[in-house]
């Protein structure tokens, strides 16, 4: 092993949300901006708000409808993105070349069948015996296959299985610190030798009842009035999902250069921490982990995944503003809403495509958004998990990186 | 750092200096090494819950945690926590100080029945009819975020992280049925780099309910055998007929081998090295070619630099499945030839059953005491020899043999496949 640390490149991105797909769309979008409206549905789900997925044609990465077929939304989705991003990079369907790949995946899971869930409740009412109608209705009415379409690991089964990414394969589960963990692990194997190649992201499933009980029980949820980001606060804060897929092609640069692969941008660093919480140890946590101020503030973009929650995100606002005075920051969980094991590869992906593209970000909240002025040449990217871990990713231009 | 500190790629080598486990079998390790050795088994009648209407109605489930048993995230966690102090206290650390990373291997989480049907019992909701929308309204009306908690999957790192006192942000993986053997190789990797001197690594699997009972069932997974329970786990033999579910946790302290040997550690084993390869053929079952499976094989043995010869015995995955004895087999064949029939090999889960998420983990603690103790726990329930398969699977009872070398398999659902190739002690 060489003590000498690599550089990471960003050779790929795969992203899909409620704006569309494709990091050229997303930021196609933010070109229009400021005054951006995020796309929110709030029927079926009031008094949420979920930022749920465009229309997609699943076979335009996925193209065995039998494999669709085996796949939950959350599978479908992240598979979609994988592929997006192995395509944006320029790797062909060789399985030579895919089998050398790794493969890191944050991933949720724990998919339901809601028809099945409230036939289980509905019979157990007034039953003498609650164990047994959970055993004879579930051994009757769970489709066999559910297991497997919502299992963690299984996402990147399914992205081995269609996209031949057979390197190695691991699943980090654990809301924002897995997508923090994924870049983290990914980032230090290719940056020590112990990688070349690495394909690494999550996806989230936003459009689930299942899932917005889980959160609400911890009354974690925005109700009755959306606002942006960073304008929430007492009665009106909290979280608004969104179904987000990001991935990510991370290469060594000799990697990148033996197949002359551009790269988008580098990824400088990716750390995280937890702790408990209160008493402003997450701020001094989260101090620890930013990158010191360097060059002039007009060149750093902060992007913050900040969740929507008050006492969180006026934390993190706080040291942003003392650290990097005059940077602009922006909330990008107001346009996407938040993807918890997402969270953190949805960000790094917009920062990497914003700085090959030389492009400063629009206030996405211009109330509490200051206007961007210069291109940014480096991007932080933040993601304070909703109840623990925090994490901050340093992302930075290459200078002959495509326009 | 001296030369004998490094392996043959120049790499620190990584020592294991702690271990910890629970099984159906017992908590500790001298209870499990005990009952292991005389070949015990651990599998019985499920009490947990009713299982009229199933299957299947055995498990090696884990039924002496108390009351944290009573979930899944509970019980996975109070395992977890019991093999992971026993591991740090082995090795003469502080137990809720021990200051490295944790790489934790769990079951993924949801929310369980008793939580929903308790949440359809409570009042306060418009809507009557039974489903997610009246429990939406009900938790509007009567928020618990215990009931949250449960459903995180990162609840038991964060619980260990605070109990154990380690370092930094700790990973929460699963790659099926090879997550402890994945922890373990992330274990591997973070010394290997120089990121830290020390690590833990933990499996840990409670998660042995109805419903998940019903989902593998669903897939014919599971052994109906249910007659007499501690005969139904049978791998490798002829009338093996799926694998038995169970419950469990392991522990290793990893510390680069200088770090160990400055502090006077003892040291109980080595991790020599680490290989994986993931299948693209299908959701559940491998390539018909076994490629994979033979990949990650030669992949861990080529990171211990050792040619097959050089492996001693064989940990094998061993589920009792007609489907993962038979390609167990055919990738062990490929990659060593006429050496296998030479080489014993044999299942921890003929006794303890298929403990899942946690598998890899307590597999490779008893690997580490089968190096350090010199005797091979046994395959039991081996009296009808699957005649396709020939192997020396240490039939019925343990065997004494002085051993330097052990590769431990283990290959999930979803086209994980990871192997570990540990090593004896330097100077034992």
């Amino acid at each position: 092993m060489s003590d000498t640390q690599r550089d990471v490149l960003i050779t790929g991105i795969g992203l899909v949300s409620s704006l569309g797909e494709g990091i050229g769309t997303h930021l196609d979008v933010f070109a229009r901006g400021p005054g951006l409206q995020p796309n929110i549905r709030s029927d079926g789900f009031a008094p949420y708000f979920v930022h749920g997925l465009p229309p997609i044609d699943w076979s335009r990465q996925i193209p065995k409808k039998g494999d669709q077929r085996q796949m939950e939304t959350w599978q479908k989705l992240g598979t979609y993105s994988a592929g997006l991003a192995l395509e944006d990079a320029g790797i062909p369907m060789d399985e030579a070349v895919r089998s050398e790949i790794d493969m890191v995946v944050a991933a949720g899971g724990g998919e339901r069948d809601a028809a099945v869930d409230a036939m289980v409740l509905e019979r157990a009412r007034g039953a003498n015996d609650v164990e047994t109608v959970i055993n004879e209705t579930l051994s009757t009415e769970l489709r066999p296959t559910l297991f497997l379409a919502q299992l963690s690991n299984l996402l990147a089964g399914n992205i081995s299985i269609v996209h031949k990414v057979t390197g190695s394969s691991r699943t980090f589960m654990g809301e924002e610190a897995a997508g923090i963990s994924a870049l983290y692990s990914a980032r230090a194997r290719i940056a020590s030798g112990q990688s070349e190649i690495c394909l690494v992201g999550s996806a989230f499933s936003a459009e689930r009842k299942d899932l917005l009980l889980n959160f609400d029980l911890a009354g974690l949820l925005l109700r009755d009035e959306w606002r942006p980001v960073f304008a929430r606060s007492g009665a009106h804060q909290g979280i608004a999902v969104g179904s987000v897929g990001a991935f990510l092609v991370l290469e060594s640069p000799a990697h990148a250069a033996r197949r002359s692969a551009r790269a988008y941008a580098r990824l400088t660093s990716a750390v995280g921490d937890r702790g408990r919480r209160g008493g402003g140890k997450t701020a001094k946590r989260f101090a620890d982990l930013l990158p010191a101020a360097s060059g002039g503030s007009d060149e750093l973009m902060v992007l913050s995944g900040a969740t929507g929650i008050e006492e969180l995100t006026a934390a993190e606002r706080a040291v942003l503003a003392e650290r990097y005075p005059g940077a602009a920051v922006r909330a990008y969980g107001t346009m996407l809403g938040h993807s918890f094991e997402a969270q953190m590869p949805a960000g790094v992906a917009i920062a990497a495509g914003a700085l090959a593209r030389g492009m400063a970000l629009p206030a996405f909240d211009t109330g509490e958004e200051r206007a961007a002025g210069a291109p940014p040449r480096r991007a932080v990217v933040t993601s304070i998990g909703h109840l623990h871990a925090e994490g901050v990713c340093l992302v930075e231009k290459i200078e002959d990186s495509p326009a | 750092m001296s030369a004998s500190d490094t392996d043959f790629l120049g790499r620190p080598i990584v020592a294991v200096t702690g271990i910890g486990i629970v099984s159906s079998l017992g908590r500790g390790v001298e209870e499990n090494w005990r009952a292991l050795t005389s070949g015990r088994s651990g599998i019985h009648r499920i009490e947990r819950f009713s299982t009229d209407g199933l299957r299947t109605t055995i498990s090696g489930s884990v039924d002496f945690m108390g009351e944290m048993g009573r979930t899944s995230t509970g019980l996975s966690y109070a395992m977890a926590e019991a093999a992971g102090s026993e591991a740090v206290a082995m090795a003469g650390l502080d137990d809720g100080d021990f200051g490295g990373p944790l790489f934790l291997a769990a079951p993924p989480v949801e929310m369980e029945w008793q939580h929903r049907i308790g949440l359809d019992r409570m009042d306060g909701a418009e809507t009557a009819e039974a489903g997610y929308d009246r429990l939406l309204e009900i938790a509007r009306r009567h928020p618990d975020p215990s009931i949250y908690h449960l459903t995180q999957c990162s609840r038991i790192s964060e619980l260990l992280a605070d109990r154990l006192g380690t370092r930094g942000l700790p990973i929460t993986l699963s790659t099926a049925c090879a997550s402890g053997a994945s922890a373990i190789q992330l274990g591997v990797e973070a010394i290997r780099r120089g990121e830290t001197s020390r690590a833990i690594t933990i499996g840990t699997d409670g998660s042995i309910t109805q419903e998940s009972l019903i989902r593998f069932s669903l897939l014919s997974a599971l052994s109906t055998q249910n007659e007499v329970p501690e005969k139904a786990s049978k791998p490798f033999s002829k009338d093996r007929d799926g694998f038995v579910m169970a419950e469990g946790a392991g522990a290793l302290v990893l510390e680069s081998l200088s770090a160990a040997k400055a502090r006077g550690a003892t040291i109980h084993g080595l991790i020599l090295g680490c290989g994986e390869r993931a299948d693209d053929f299908h959701r559940t079952r491998s390539k018909p070619d076994g490629s994979p499976i033979i990949a990650a094989i030669r992949a861990g043995l080529a990171d211990a630099g050792l040619e097959p010869e050089g492996v001693d015995y064989i940990n094998a995955h061993g589920t009792s499945t007609p489907e993962n004895d038979r390609m167990e087999a055919t990738g062990l064949a490929a990659v060593f030839g006429e050496t296998l029939k030479k080489t014993p090999i044999s299942s921890n889960k003929s006794m303890i059953g298929h403990t899942l998420t946690a598998a890899g983990a307590i597999e490779a603690a008893f690997s580490i005491l089968s190096l350090r103790e010199g005797v091979l726990p046994p395959t039991i329930n081996y009296n009808n020899p699957d005649p396709a398969i020939e192997l020396d699977v240490v039939p019925n009872e343990a065997r004494r043999a002085e051993i330097r070398t052990v590769l431990s398999n283990s290959f999930g659902f979803g086209g994980q496949n990871a192997c570990l190739v540990l090593g004896r002690a330097p100077g034992a």
